[in-house]
């Protein structure tokens, strides 16, 4: 008899999918971020203090975290404490608990979370002590009342998991709250497009910004979000065009509904986008005046810290703090098993049946998550990546986790030492670099 | 700044577009003239008081933008993006405007007794939108509520991906876009047009002179037979 072999191109996923499209002859919607593995900071490894580096003392000598976003135009710059943010995630895509146990855990270490497409909620407002207000080109729940209380403005351009792209909320999220703030019937999916209505283009979003400087009189700072595709010239034409903050969001960034085949072949790893968009903001003269914040991925203290030493100057996390609130958590496998998943395989957060209570409208489900544990569970998860960072600064004898650099880095892969730019691990070679040039 | 009894008298060869925004942020309001606009961006914008502002000449992108209460004048034409995000009160313009004028507005009168380019009434939100002379391609796309009349006639794409709001065109229409089919014009719509017209000043058309252009809903809810349609 002849072995059984799958083949390594039709594999079993492949085959399931191949299937799927074939009974239901749509393109499959789906949550969480791209799945396939591409070279991301594991391939990374710090070089740790010995005879030519000092190391500072782990647990006594200070390793400062603070960071200061968009000094540059703002009367009132956003100062956080630790240099990891929340991104942003629209109330429709999470529940109204969710988005306040995201503002209550980010205030509880000193950072800042986020609106999303559909607006801003009392409940975060209420509850996040810094908040970015989202510009998003659906427009859904835009207010100038909300603008001005906000503490930072991000014009959203495109998100790593699909730049390029447009956003879509279907209709079995959107209940009759998420439709009055969008201006939409209950139940009609909706739209996100992906392009700005009033303007296209870097000389236009110039003026558009100035617009939203006079608006809220200079006060607060503006961010400008890309997805990661061509990062060297987008930062550079979002720095033109007035952006205080650059956020780069790598295609391991999250979304709550995007098609399938989008999230996993288009745009790049945010491995690979972060040294272009540091090279950009320095042949501006402009690396570390306008910050740098990069999302896409993120999971571990380690992430962070090799992110900054790329040269960000903050990350965002989307994903990872749904799971610290309890996406994906054992204690529903029975519930995931019921919706054709598992406990650590569920991105079905299109469909607003999360057993968790996260990315859902349902309030049985909603009601699931308690928003004063689901915030001191995000708060000791950032804890946790801010102290790691901490650690491995300090090995690398830092006194604040930005003064890490690319040489503290090297790579484990070909690969990786030629997207992030330092040498392969045990040479001095950076593949694509000629020496001495 | 000159001032008289009533009316402030702002000179922009002179002053700064912040000085003026941030004179018009003031919430208690007032009334203003502006002269030589000169065509400059953000002009009057954010307000959210009950302004009177009169922009003497032409006005560069935004003017008008994300007004809330104010009733704010242009005697000029008006460059892209007039009143988007407009909340309430009133914005008319003596001239033709842009693209996206009126762009996902909320609530509120847009006036253009001109034209208006492409892309009015982007993804209108509920804001009344009315047009002395014609309008662009691709108006009112995914306009989702409120109300785009136009007096003149209408380029290609009108409402493409309409959802809620209603289009009503006197003239011609180049082209539907996806979704966007004609409609019985009933007596709640007459008295609509008639109401738009009059709050607009614009004399010389009657109500059932117009045509209404609204969504089939055919597209709201994403199904593969309709993929042809995307």
């Amino acid at each position: 008899m002849t072995a059984l072999r799958e083949s390594a191109t039709f594999d079993r996923a492949t085959i399931a999918e191949i299937q799927r499209a074939a009974r239901e002859g749509i393109y499959e919607i789906r949550g969480f971020g791209a799945k396939r593995r591409v070279p991301h900071f594991d391939d990374l490894l710090f070089l740790g203090a010995s005879m030519s580096r000092y190391p500072l003392e782990g647990y006594r000598e200070r390793c400062g975290t603070g960071v200061t976003i968009g000094a540059r135009h703002a009367r009132e710059p956003v100062a956080l404490d630790i240099p990891i943010t929340i991104a942003g995630m629209s109330f429709g895509a999470l529940s109204g608990q969710a988005k306040e146990a995201l503002g209550r855990g980010a205030s509880a270490v000193g950072t800042s979370t986020t609106t999303g497409d559909g607006g801003m909620t009392e409940e975060e407002r209420a509850h996040s002590d810094t908040l970015v207000y989202q510009l998003l080109p659906s427009r859904y729940g835009m207010n100038p009342d909300d603008l001005r209380r906000a503490d930072a403005i991000e014009i959203v351009v495109g998100q790593g998991a699909k730049p390029g792209g447009g956003g879509m909320l279907l209709g079995q999220k959107i209940t009759d709250r998420v439709a009055a703030m969008r201006d939409l019937p209950p139940g009609v999916d909706q739209r996100s497009a992906c392009r700005h209505p009033d303007w296209t283009g870097p000389d236009d979003l110039e003026i558009k910004i100035l617009e939203l400087r006079e608006i809220t009189d200079w006060r607060i700072p503006i961010y400008v979000k890309i997805g990661a595709s061509r990062p060297y010239y987008d930062v550079t034409l979002a720095v033109k065009s007035g952006a205080d903050a650059v956020v780069l969001d790598g295609m391991q960034g999250g979304t709550a509904a995007s098609q399938s085949v989008f999230i996993e072949h288009v745009g790049i790893p945010i491995l690979a986008a972060i040294p272009q968009a540091v090279r950009a903001l320095a042949d501006l003269g402009l690396h570390r005046e306008v910050q740098l914040i990069v999302s896409g991925g993120i999971r571990t203290g380690a992430d962070v810290a090799k992110a900054l030493a790329l040269g960000a100057d903050a990350v965002s996390i989307g994903i990872g703090v749904l799971i610290a609130l309890g996406d994906n958590a054992p204690e529903w496998e029975d519930e995931y098993v019921r919706l054709g998943s598992h406990a650590g395989s569920y991105d079905a957060w299109q469909a607003g049946r999360d057993p968790a209570g996260i990315t859902t409208q349902d309030p049985e489900l909603a009601r699931r998550l308690d928003p004063l544990e689901g915030g001191r569970r995000v708060a000791n998860y950032l804890r946790v990546l801010t102290m790691e960072a901490q650690t491995i600064a300090r090995a690398c004898g830092k006194s604040h986790v930005h003064n890490l650099e690319p040489e503290d880095l090297v790579a484990l892969t070909v690969e990786a030492a030629a997207m992030a730019r330092v040498p392969l691990a045990g040479t001095t070679w950076i593949p694509g670099l000629v020496p001495g040039a | 700044m000159a001032t008289t009894a009533e009316t402030h008298s702002f000179d922009l060869r002179v002053e700064s577009v912040r000085a003026l925004n941030a004179l018009l942020h003031d919430p208690h309001g007032g009334a203003v003239r502006v002269c030589h606009p000169d065509g400059a961006h953000a002009l009057a914008v954010g307000l959210n008081a009950p302004w009177e502002v009169e922009l003497d000449g032409h006005v560069g992108y935004y003017c008008a933008g994300m007004n809330a209460q104010a009733q704010i004048t242009v005697r000029g034409s008006a460059g892209v993006g007039l009143a988007e995000n407009m909340m309430s009160g009133r914005v008319e313009v003596f001239g033709n405007a842009s693209g996206a004028a009126g762009a996902t507005a909320h609530g509120g009168l847009l006036v253009v007794h001109g034209d208006a380019a492409a892309r009015a009434g982007i993804s209108l939100k509920g804001a009344a939108i009315v047009v002395g002379g014609s309008v662009g391609h691709m108006s009112a796309f995914m306009a989702q509520s409120g109300t785009l009349l136009v007096c003149g006639d209408a380029g290609e794409g009108l409402g493409d991906s309409l959802y809620e709001a209603v289009i009503y065109v006197r003239g011609r229409v180049a082209s539907l876009g996806a979704d966007c089919v004609e409609q019985e014009l009933d007596s709640d719509d007459l008295a609509r047009i008639t109401r738009l017209l009059a709050e607009a000043g614009i004399d010389g058309a009657s109500a059932a002179e117009f045509r209404r252009y609204g969504s089939a809903r055919e597209l709201y809810n994403f199904h593969v037979d309709n993929a042809g349609s995307y």
